[in-house]
């Protein structure tokens, strides 16, 4: 189990500040620019504050500046080329030696560990000014949760810098994929968006798909074939617990939590036809959201709960239409060529991401709820399924390139469009679910 | 109790025969299969039907197999039977779970009308998870287009 103690992130004010030296606001980057030249930071080996802490000293600035250069927002300038090394963290650094590298940033930090328990402290330098970029802070945990401390000061420097929430301190569920197409063997699996800690959630005897997380908690809705039929099931990723969501009738698949958790959207399909629910938890008793001879499915509520976006061939072909939660009339957002599938709404509210599929091509896009500003980021023989990383900055989804041979892989791509790569990770994997920020 | 009636199939009943190559050395023993096996359903019946692409419509191809799906299934009241509705993978895979049920339950209903009682045909959609061809075009997705009648409770061969 994971367990940070209950102070781990102290918005520290121990550390002493530098000499506000206010003669110029700190650098910042704004991630909008899909131009932009990764920031020039340094990053020193943590100094180790005891003999016990020395094994961490390097794995922790190692992991965390991974995490900031993955974004391709900030490059690490080699540690070969720094002209001297910070022996203290209370020092005021030598900015010339930072400036004759060009720096932008640097990163000063420390780590002590007692009774099994890491401290780590770090401060945040804009070398351009001279100052202190924001509070030097402090974390303490478990040191077999090292890497979740590396991964919370990269969301600080991340926010920091940038303005935006972090999204370093999270978790991929997936369907890890293996062996020929026509004798696919599918597993849930879990994995730290940096591809460390990967693991198997089932054995992979049941075709299992879509997995997604509830945004409260470490629990996952997915669909398996394990009863003969595919049906919902919850499974809580810690104690490994599973559960069929019981009594509702026909298939049931294509599930989504609701944005408390409390509530799961799907579709049931029942004599051939196909419809949207909402299904509260508690009580288990379903409420019809749409009711069409056409197909109705992926189901995603906004970020508020008041709406729903989905996916229907009411007009003859995949379109996305929005819906009040509670049923209604539905408006249809998407009007550009070709089919739209898997609409899933930004954690923030601002964009609703998709799959497109048009001229023999699948893409992944965004388009504002009410449909405007349409803008393709990917394209390939099958990009699928978009997920959102908890902060609305960034998208990753699945891509096959076809044939008997070929394996999915997760990819991610900014909403700029920039920075578009193979998820780290080393097996082929499919329906990623992007977690909430752990605690 | 029906009486089991041995019928001898000749190989080449599957397909078309190639007349234009010269005949093979060694004929092949013709196999020998109970009419009542789901050997015999799924290779003389015929288990399965094809769709064209996002289509739930039974051509007149289709509709033939079913036909005689429908006779044999008529003829052997104690068999059960699950229909597989699955699609190829030039679509997402929630929206092809639902299009295989579709497919799936024409396929029932069109058996239904034959006079199979439906309490005898179960329905299952795969989406596009199980296709039986790998290759990336319309070859091998018209293949996968399909549904799969799985008869149960019938002797093998």
């Amino acid at each position: 189990m994971l367990r940070m103690i209950a102070a781990a992130m102290l918005a520290a004010l121990l550390l002493p500040g530098a000499v506000p030296a206010q003669q110029a606001e700190p650098l910042r980057i704004t991630i909008d620019n899909p131009n932009i030249e990764p920031m020039p930071i340094a990053a020193p080996v943590f100094i180790a504050r005891n003999a016990k802490a020395a094994e961490y000293a390097s794995d922790l600035v190692d992991v965390m500046v991974n995490d900031l250069t993955g974004t391709a927002l900030f490059r690490l300038i080699p540690r070969a080329a720094y002209i001297s090394s910070p022996a203290r963290l209370d020092a005021t650094p030598k900015f010339e030696n930072w400036r004759a590298i060009n720096a932008d940033k640097l990163i000063v930090g420390s780590v002590s560990m007692r009774r099994g328990k890491l401290t780590v402290r770090f401060r945040l330098w804009d070398v351009p000014s001279g100052t202190q970029d924001g509070d030097g802070l402090q974390l303490v945990g478990d040191r077999k949760d090292w890497r979740r401390l590396a991964h919370k000061m990269a969301d600080a420097i991340y926010s920091r810098i940038t303005g935006e929430t972090g999204y370093f301190d999270t978790r991929i569920v997936f369907v890890a994929e293996s062996g020929p197409k026509n004798r696919r063997v599918k597993r849930l699996a879990i994995v730290d968006q940096d591809g460390a800690n990967l693991r198997y959630l089932t054995g992979g005897n049941d075709l299992v798909v879509t997995p997604r997380f509830d945004p409260t908690s470490q629990r996952v809705i997915y669909l398996s074939w394990a009863t003969g039929s595919p049906r919902v099931f919850l499974m809580n990723v810690d104690t490994g617990q599973r559960e069929e969501l019981e009594h509702q009738p026909g298939m049931t698949f294509a599930p989504r939590f609701s944005p408390d958790g409390s509530k799961v959207v799907m579709s049931l399909s029942i004599g051939g036809n196909t419809d949207i629910y909402v299904v509260p938890l508690g009580t288990r008793q379903r409420i019809q959201v749409t009711d069409s001879p056409s197909i109705e499915t992926a189901p995603c509520f906004s970020p508020d709960g008041t709406q729903i976006v989905f996916e229907s061939d009411r007009s003859g072909s995949q379109q996305l239409y929005v819906i009040p939660a509670g049923g209604g009339e539905a408006r249809r957002i998407s009007f550009g060529q070709g089919r739209y599938a898997t609409p899933v709404w930004s954690p923030r509210g601002d964009l609703i991401a998709f799959t497109k599929q048009l001229g023999g091509r699948f893409y992944i896009g965004v388009m504002r709820p009410d449909g405007s500003d349409e803008r393709l980021l990917t394209a390939s023989y099958l990009d699928e399924g978009p997920t959102w990383a908890p902060n609305g900055r960034v998208l990753m989804f699945f891509r096959d390139t076809g044939g008997a041979a070929s394996l999915p892989a997760l990819m991610s791509v900014e909403i700029t469009g920039r920075n578009l790569r193979r998820a780290p990770l080393d097996i082929p994997g499919s329906d990623p679910a992007w977690s909430p920020l752990l605690d | 109790m029906k009486l089991m009636k041995l019928v001898m199939v000749a190989a080449t009943a599957l397909g078309v025969a190639a007349c234009s190559s010269p005949p093979p050395a060694e004929e092949p023993a013709a196999p020998t299969i109970s009419e009542g096996s789901v050997q015999y359903f799924n290779s003389v019946v015929g288990d399965r039907v094809l769709f064209a692409y996002d289509s739930s419509a039974l051509s007149d191809e289709a509709q033939e197999i079913l036909t005689r799906q429908a006779q044999w299934l008529n003829a052997y009241p104690n068999v059960t039977a699950v229909i597989e509705g699955h699609a190829d993978e030039r679509g997402t895979r929630e929206y092809n779970i639902a299009l295989g049920a579709r497919r799936a339950n024409a396929t029932r209903a069109f058996l239904i009308a034959q006079g199979v009682d439906g309490a005898r045909l179960r329905t299952v959609s795969y989406g596009k998870e199980r296709p039986v061809m790998t290759c990336p075009s319309e070859s091998c997705w018209s293949q996968n287009r399909r549904t799969v009648t799985v008869v149960e409770g019938a002797p093998t061969s």
